[in-house]
């Protein structure tokens, strides 16, 4: 098995973050608390481990984040489906 | 709304003039507002008719928010907490799917469902440090609590009918324990010293010969105290008492072994921890076992101690949400340490006379208690309606008496009218932190300017010197 490159581990990152801000609904949009939190969780996750050498460790971790990316586009879907109005944060009069 | 292709299917119109009404008062389902592209799914029309017909959150049809209303930010989490999305992900099979009955041997729907209730039994057990076969799943704390409480008195009663707990315990012990007085039971309820924490003197000599139980909570869930339960565990193996602990608020959150603590039984909850409501657990110790009368008679599932089919949705939920705050526990903790940091240090260098209810050190950080002298708590709590949080906990909210967990910490009766719990989670941000406090300032300030009590003490009258007159 060939070991993930950079060049897919970006890829992966990527995607983790686009799927992420399509998060909708109370606490997922804009600046709201769970967009907030799976954007932050993803570059704090990938930075932890960014210099990580065992390339058995690697494939894990990937494995991990593909599981992830899944599960983020699932939620995604669903919590737009169920989706309930803004939080107040979120109106520009509140700022 | 975006045209749908003319497939001739009468839904898209309908909905379409359904969306124009609702637009007409406000558009009452948020989705509709969002401009966002839309969600790509394998099957395009099928993401139309998503939107269109089955947009379908919680309206708030004249409960709660009410139509077209922002919802409040959410600094409840002591209360109860939203779903964690992995956990939900791993639920929704089981509410669709895979919906044997987990005590069904015959068939694969039950083989399934029993695999994935087993999966999540582990979970559970491996957050704490027990084996999988200590943990029986509950419908909550609650639950969990009367069975340890009720259930060992009970077992144990011809030869010991005594039990020591504290007045800072959730309504739920000390209702299960008021319960076990009127079967003839001794309870001794331990005052708290005035930071919340008990005195461990105190608690050794009120072992008498004949006790059978000490159920001291982890984490107060009012004013989020640690409890020294390392040493309460210690001093209840040496004499051999079975020491069981709430530790719903402490799970999942700061790190809990129930061998490296001594605990013999301990109680957990789903919705504390970003999991499910409706489901709980309760740890049961099997070296030296602890024996337990069932309080849920029935077909002897879970080792006979809890009746009933264990819901496997509910379960696996529950494990999810061990698993992943076992992953996420210490990231979680620094995140929400510096967060509580940054709401206390904001507030008390910009008003006056707050003070923290509970010791300063021996917390858990993300349950704040404040209370901000010369105001109202209610009044503090509707003018921050942006906000949702609470004063004392959920249980006791309808009440007009200050909190018993207040009063037992030694506070002044107008300081308890005047408190707020502030309660920081997994999911939130620094800018609800400084939207909260930015508000919570101001009406302090508001409040205060509008109140004559405040007028004298800036006159420099010693209030508790006045007196006030008859009418």
């Amino acid at each position: 098995m060939a070991a993930s490159s950079r060049a897919q581990v970006l890829r992966l990152y990527r995607a983790l973050l686009r799927e992420s801000q399509r998060f909708s609904g109370y606490n997922y949009r804009c600046r709201s608390s769970r967009r907030t939190y799976a954007i932050r969780r993803i570059r704090d996750a990938f930075r932890e481990n960014k210099s990580i050498k065992d390339s058995e460790k690697i494939e894990e971790l990937v494995n991990k984040a593909k599981e992830n990316l899944e599960i983020i586009h699932r939620q995604v879907t669903i919590g737009q489906m169920y989706a309930t109005q803004k939080l107040v944060i979120e109106s520009p009069g509140n700022t | 709304m975006p045209a749908g292709p003319a497939g001739g299917s009468p839904l898209p119109a309908a909905a379409l003039g359904g969306g124009a009404a609702n637009a007409g008062r406000g558009g009452r389902s948020g989705y509709g507002r969002a401009a966002a592209r839309p969600p790509t799914a394998p099957d395009g029309r099928l993401t139309r008719l998503t939107r269109l017909a089955l947009s379908a959150g919680p309206r708030g049809d004249g409960d709660g928010a009410g139509a077209g209303a922002l919802r409040p930010l959410y600094l409840d989490v002591q209360a109860t907490t939203p779903l964690d999305p992995r956990v939900l992900d791993r639920m929704l099979p089981y509410l669709t799917g895979c919906y044997g009955n987990p005590h069904s041997r015959t068939h694969a729907y039950g083989w399934e469902s029993e695999a994935a209730t087993e999966r999540a039994r582990r979970q559970v057990a491996d957050l704490i440090g027990a084996d999988p076969r200590e943990i029986i799943f509950t419908s909550g704390a609650t639950e969990s609590n009367n069975m340890a409480i009720k259930g060992v008195a009970r077992f144990y009663k011809s030869r010991k009918k005594h039990i020591i707990t504290t007045q800072t315990e959730h309504k739920c012990v000390l209702d299960s324990c008021r319960s076990l007085e009127a079967e003839g039971f001794q309870i001794t309820y331990l005052p708290v010293q005035k930071n919340g924490l008990i005195d461990l003197k105190e608690l050794e000599a009120a072992f008498q010969p004949d006790t059978s139980l000490v159920s001291v909570m982890a984490v107060n869930n009012e004013i989020g105290v640690k409890q020294p339960i390392r040493d309460i565990g210690e001093i209840c193996r040496a004499r051999k008492v079975f020491f069981h602990t709430d530790a719903a608020q402490a799970i999942g959150k700061i790190p809990v072994d129930v061998n490296d603590l001594k605990i013999d039984l301990m109680s957990i909850s789903g919705h504390k921890i970003y999991g499910p409501k409706g489901v709980g657990a309760i740890y049961v110790r099997r070296r030296p076992r602890v024996r337990l009368e069932p309080l849920q008679s029935g077909g002897g599932q879970e080792r006979g101690l809890r009746s009933g089919t264990v819901p496997t949705p509910l379960a696996v939920g529950l494990g999810a949400a061990c698993e992943v705050a076992q992953e996420e526990m210490e990231y979680d903790h620094k995140r929400i340490s510096q967060l509580a940091e940054r709401l206390v240090t904001k507030i008390m260098s910009e008003v006056p006379d707050v003070v923290m209810n509970g010791d300063r050190e021996h917390r858990y950080p993300g349950c704040i208690n404040l209370s901000f002298a010369y105001v109202e708590g209610e009044s503090l709590l509707m003018a921050l309606k942006d906000v949702a949080l609470s004063s004392g906990s959920a249980c006791t909210s309808a009440s007009l008496e200050p909190s018993y967990v207040l009063r037992a910490i030694g506070a002044d009766e107008d300081l308890a009218h005047s408190s707020i719990r502030f309660g920081i989670g997994r999911f939130t941000t620094e800018e609800e932190i400084d939207y909260t406090v930015q508000k919570c300032i101001q009406h302090v300030k508001r409040l205060r300017e509008m109140s004559p009590l405040w007028e004298m003490v800036q006159d420099g009258i010693d209030l508790k010197s006045i007196k006030w007159s008859q009418h």
